[in-house]
């Protein structure tokens, strides 16, 4: 990292500067809605956006989108304020800037959308800031690949989600979420509700990196650390944990909503805490722990007790603060040492004095001790899964597991790095990182630490609010307090002390026997290249399939579909055919035909290109004395100098080739059947055509208005440059860039030969 | 192709087709005729010079390249379609300007749908160009 070389970084000027700044405003701004949002109230804006198709952009601020909105300007202000300094004199600085910020407001969007298409396209926006910021270093393949893995996994599951919000507003007549919900009953009674679920359980769970789907967060790391911290683990992850809970009054308390989350969330979060404890890279460790609480947020979140509502609010808000707090702090670690593996550092405590004590008080409200924020959490999440309608003695075990490994992954982070003896030589001789940089992350633990003493604050500001948005009203919420009396929460908290302190001293032995285990089983991760490599191959397959470059079996898939297409179609509707009525067939008509036919002979069966092309111009010809004949002028003056054309361009092109070679006028029984069912089957059409009666409408209308309206007589023309025009302007931009093509494609084959 | 009787016709031959085609053009509002007729009229006379005397000749005749004349046209067919936005209507709503028009007689219509038909022209014109052009010299 270029900015661990420079002692005393200067920051970035303004666009280091703007971003905290705003978002500091807007924290200010959103904290003013916290009484009104308190007192149950909830706030709605709407701007329309596509009326005609029910998108608007509606804005709703209730108790579930203000939480997430503090999170993300506050948080975002800190991180801001961190990276000017953490990547200060970086060359791409202000490109760093812009995706930040760019993806501050579209998280802040996400969360405050009620419109399902309005939400859909933060959503995206989201994914796309995140693809960029994690491929901010481009240079590297890793972080290349990562960035693109990240937006392949999130991208496939939000086109999901897009069909999944798709049927929600179909089947509910309304793409407003607030509405929606208001019909719950009719939602869960409604036959989509099930594909609904599974779409829209898709998209959460990819952006949420819920297991299967997991790899992509560990791998997102390759991202500076402030994004980590700020997208990777306080915010843009948990988006798909928010559409769970906004959804979450509509579509839970069914079975496959309570199972689907709760074995999915409890499989997350158990083995991710356990391949926590594998990583001897901070920040690796970190990211494993981020997926333990996205897994236990979504399994509370299958549930619908008081308890298990009050715990997901009370989590959701101390991961974020603990975890950004972390995040941050290895940043520093790394910014001053220039490492973050978990052997290396040691002793850091006496040189980085505030880094330390911040880390202290975070990883504290980690592992869940009293009187910080996290130990109520824990008490919280207990009591929650000791309630689960499913399977409580399941979701203990599995609450009580991960706890437990988050407790001895809290004391590798925190602990190791300031306390231990040094492992080994550190790149760069550690000092205290500028104040920046340690001010965010204690902000945020020493916020830990105050609602832990001070729950009522959290509680009346926040916890009330959410909660009631999740249950539809605040009279199930649990009261946030660190002394409960000794009950079975508290038993399980001494289990999950006692628990983890042993799987903290024997974590080293622990974790080679994880290494080994994981490196025998096959990985998501390398699941994923194959995928890829298989993916890629047999789009080479099918393109070579398809593309061969013969143009004659591309003309021979032409005719073929256009025969099975229009065939089947005429069989399967039964198209009447007229009765051609041949009486007033005159002499001139029938000479046209046979010359179009004579023509047509003439070319398919000739040796000679030159003989070909005359018999075409024949054809086309005639074609145009058939127009002349039913006085239409304009058809056919066209149709002639176009005649005239194709003859001299062809002429010019082939008059080059050798003679037809006798192979290929060898007679091909099967182009001659398909031939002769194309023609059949558009001589169908056009009697078909015929047994309609003409629909004048259109006729007698440009009869009627061209000269009044459009001061034109002749209707073909006034349709192309005035009622049509729009049309004609489109056809005119495809004969320009046709003809640039085509000129471009023989000008590069030219220089290609060397001429 | 080398002969004297086709270069020599080919001189008043294709001055006719291009002031014929200016004549197609314009009278396209009410007879047949039109833009893009005009415009295959037009540009025959030029491949008709090319084929005559080469194509150099032709491209020195032109003086500019086709491929401009056809984005000119391009160009001056969308301007023809954006002026309606001055008078608040509709993209492509034809505007008109009668000169000297009294009670009974018309006068001289002045619109933007000629301007518009006169982009198509030009495009016609120079797309074939462009296209007849690049064949003749690659081969």
């Amino acid at each position: 990292m270029s900015a661990a070389a420079a002692d005393q970084p200067k920051g970035n000027g303004l666009t280091g500067l703007a971003p905290a700044i705003i978002s500091a405003a807007l924290f200010a701004w959103f904290l003013t809605f916290t009484p009104a949002i308190g007192a149950g109230e909830s706030l709605r804006y709407v701007i329309d956006w596509v009326p005609s198709l029910g998108i608007s952009l509606s804005f709703l601020l209730d108790g579930l989108s203000l939480t997430f909105a503090l999170l993300i300007t506050g948080i975002g202000t800190l991180v801001f304020l961190y990276s000017n300094t953490y990547l200060a004199g970086h060359p791409q600085f202000n490109r760093f800037a812009l995706f930040l910020f760019s993806f501050m407001l579209a998280m802040l969007g996400l969360v405050l959308s009620d419109n399902l298409i309005g939400l859909f396209v933060f959503w995206e926006l989201t994914t796309i800031t995140s693809y960029l910021l994690i491929g901010f270093g481009h240079e590297t393949t890793k972080g290349r690949r990562s960035a693109l893995q990240a937006l392949f996994v999130t991208g496939a599951g939000a086109l999901a989600l897009l069909a999944g919000f798709i049927l929600l507003g179909m089947s509910m007549g309304s793409f407003e979420m607030s509405e929606i919900l208001a019909r719950a009953d009719d939602l869960k009674a409604h036959a989509l509700y099930v594909p609904i679920l599974i779409l829209i359980l898709a998209g959460t769970f990819t952006k949420s990196a819920q297991f299967p789907f997991h790899f992509w967060l560990p791998n997102a790391m390759a991202a500076p650390t402030p994004v980590s911290a700020f997208l990777h683990s306080a915010t843009m992850v948990k988006a798909g944990v928010y559409l769970m809970a906004r959804l979450h009054p509509g579509m839970s308390g069914t079975d496959i909503w309570m199972w689907t989350l709760t074995i999915f969330g409890a499989v997350t979060a158990v083995s991710a805490s356990i391949f926590a404890l594998r990583q001897t890279d901070l920040k690796q460790a970190l990211a494993y722990t981020t997926l333990m609480a996205l897994g236990t947020l979504t399994l509370f979140l299958g549930q619908e007790s008081g308890y298990a509502m009050t715990a997901f609010a009370t989590f959701l808000i101390v991961h974020s603060l603990y975890k950004a707090a972390l995040f941050l702090v290895v940043g520093c670690i790394d910014h001053s040492t220039g490492t973050r593996e978990a052997e290396v550092l040691g002793g850091l405590g006496r040189v980085m004095p505030f880094t330390a004590f911040a880390a202290a008080l975070a990883a504290m409200s980690m592992a869940g001790f009293p009187p910080f924020l996290g130990f109520i959490g824990k008490e919280l999440k207990y009591a929650g899964a000791l309630g689960v309608a499913s399977e409580p003695l399941f979701v203990v075990i599995a609450v009580l597991a991960a706890n437990s490994l988050m407790f001895a992954v809290a004391g590798v982070v925190a602990l190791r790095p300031f306390w231990n003896k040094p492992g080994g030589e550190m790149p760069v001789t550690p000092h205290e990182a500028p104040w920046q940089m340690w001010i965010g992350p204690v902000i945020l633990a020493v916020l830990g630490a105050f609602f832990g003493l001070f729950p009522d604050v959290l509680q009346t500001s926040l916890v009330t609010p959410l909660v009631a948005s999740l249950l539809g009203g605040a009279e199930d919420v649990k009261e946030l307090k660190l002394w409960a009396g000794v009950n079975m929460p508290l038993i399980l908290s001494i289990i999950t002390v006692v628990a983890g302190t042993v799987l903290y001293l024997a974590h080293r032995p622990l974790r080679n026997g994880l290494i080994r285990a994981d490196e025998a089983t096959p990985s998501f991760d390398n699941g994923w290249d194959k995928f890829l490599e298989g993916f890629k191959a047999f789009a080479a397959w099918q393109t070579r399939l398809i593309q061969s470059g013969v143009l004659r079996s591309y003309m021979f898939a032409t005719f073929a579909t256009v025969l099975v297409g229009l065939g089947g179609t005429m069989i399967l509707r039964d198209v009447g055919i007229a009765n051609p009525d041949l009486t007033d067939v005159t002499w001139k008509n029938l000479a046209l035909t046979l010359l179009i036919i004579g023509g047509a002979i003439v070319a398919t069966l000739t040796s000679s290109r030159i003989a070909a092309m005359a018999a075409l111009g024949v054809v086309g010809i005639a074609v145009a004395m058939i127009f002349i004949v039913f006085s239409a002028p304009d058809v056919a003056i066209t149709q002639l100098l176009v005649e005239t054309l194709v003859v001299v361009l062809v002429a010019v092109a082939l008059l080059r080739l050798p003679t037809l070679d006798s192979d290929g006028r060898k007679w091909r029984p099967v182009d001659a059947i398909l031939a002769a069912g194309v023609g059949a089957v558009v001589t169908l059409i056009l009697l078909a055509v015929l047994a309609t009666p003409l629909d004048r409408r259109l006729t007698s209308f440009f009869e009627l208005a061209s000269w009044p309206e459009a001061y034109g007589r002749n209707i073909v023309n006034v349709i192309l440059v005035d009622f049509r025009a729009l049309d004609t302007f489109g056809e005119i931009a495809v004969v320009v860039i046709a003809a640039l093509s085509a000129y471009a494609l023989l000008r590069t084959t030219t220089k290609g030969q060397g001429k | 192709m080398n002969s004297v009787i086709l270069r020599a016709g080919t001189r008043y031959l294709a001055g006719l087709l291009l002031i014929f085609s200016a004549y197609m053009l314009l009278r396209g509002h009410n007879e047949p005729g039109g833009g893009f007729i005009g415009g295959l009229i037009g540009s025959t006379g030029f491949v008709l010079f090319a084929v005559a005397c080469g194509v150099e000749d032709a491209r020195r005749a032109l003086r500019v390249q086709p491929q401009n004349i056809a984005m000119v046209g391009l160009g001056i067919a969308l301007l023809a379609g954006l002026f309606a936005a001055l008078f608040g209507d509709a993209l492509f709503t034809g505007q008109w300007l009668f000169i000297g028009a009294t009670d009974t007689e018309k006068g001289l219509p002045i619109s933007t749908v000629l301007a518009f038909d006169i982009g198509v022209y030009l495009v016609v014109f120079g797309s074939v160009l462009t296209l007849v052009f690049a064949m003749e010299e690659e081969i």
